[in-house]
């Protein structure tokens, strides 16, 4: 039961990354990327991160599409030739993007660590549950809770200083 | 399911969507590949967690969650920011900061 969820969460999330890359249309793309962060909500479900999926759902899936969806709306939907017009570099990037997987794999499948050919430990019933995540973020990960929420904040005025309108500078 | 299953799929999810930052022109897309990206390490992360029974790799997928959405807002920002000023929305042709 377990293998066939993983399988039809991984198909879908490697359909929605593929349909990113190979649709034309940005809004699409878009919306191509909702299916494979779902997908994603899945996976983590199976790996017992219970909070990660609802915040993958509701922060990503939710937040920061619709940014995207307004932003797409915003620019017009301008089609986007697929094809890179240089034709060394049209054949060099997938031919890159290849390499990299079959290092990636080597990498992984060549590695030392014995328990990754397990399904890890047994867990006890509150793994991945908010309390606690949330407690370990306010004892063992204080500092770097404290600097995330900064970060968001100059990222969030950031934000408004760049798409201000120029007549107000 | 083996972790390394997981491992292998973040890595093909990965690659995808470095191809894609590679190939594709327009700065939207671009940044919705690099989102992709994001997403394999954090499920790479997921699983690690799972691999060691603790809660540490999933807290550090949740930070890298909110740095893509500091990311995301800092990146569209600019977009928007590009288009007001009509400048070419194609990421080869915005080449002034080039030495």
């Amino acid at each position: 039961m377990e293998a066939v969820v993983f399988f039809v969460a991984a198909l879908l999330a490697v359909a929605g990354a593929a349909g990113v890359v190979l649709q034309r249309n940005p809004f699409y793309s878009v919306l191509s990327l909702v299916v494979h962060l779902i997908a994603l909500a899945v996976l983590f479900l199976l790996l017992r991160a219970e909070f990660l999926a609802a915040a993958q759902v509701i922060v990503y899936a939710g937040a920061v599409m619709v940014l995207y969806v307004f932003v797409v709306a915003y620019v017009g939907g301008l089609e986007d030739a697929l094809a890179e017009p240089n034709p060394t570099l049209r054949l060099l990037a997938p031919l890159f993007a290849v390499a990299l997987l079959v290092e990636l794999c080597v990498a992984i499948i060549g590695s030392g660590l014995k328990a990754l050919d397990s399904e890890g430990p047994d867990l006890a019933a509150g793994f991945g549950s908010p309390s606690a995540i949330g407690e370990l973020f306010l004892t063992k990960f204080l500092v770097a809770f404290e600097v995330v929420s900064l970060l968001l904040l100059i990222a969030a005025v950031g934000a408004v200083v760049l798409a201000r309108r120029e007549e107000t500078t | 399911m083996d972790i390394v299953w997981y491992l292998v799929l973040s890595a093909f999810i990965f690659c995808i969507g470095a191809a894609g930052v590679l190939t594709r022109r327009s700065p939207l897309v671009v940044l919705i590949c690099l989102e992709l990206m994001l997403n394999a390490g954090n499920l790479a992360l997921a699983a690690f967690a799972r691999m060691t029974g603790t809660h540490d790799g999933q807290v550090f997928a949740l930070i890298v969650m909110i740095v893509a959405a500091a990311e995301v807002v800092i990146g569209l920002g600019l977009i928007v920011a590009m288009y007001r000023s009509r400048l070419p929305m194609d990421v080869d042709e915005m080449s002034e900061l080039r030495g």
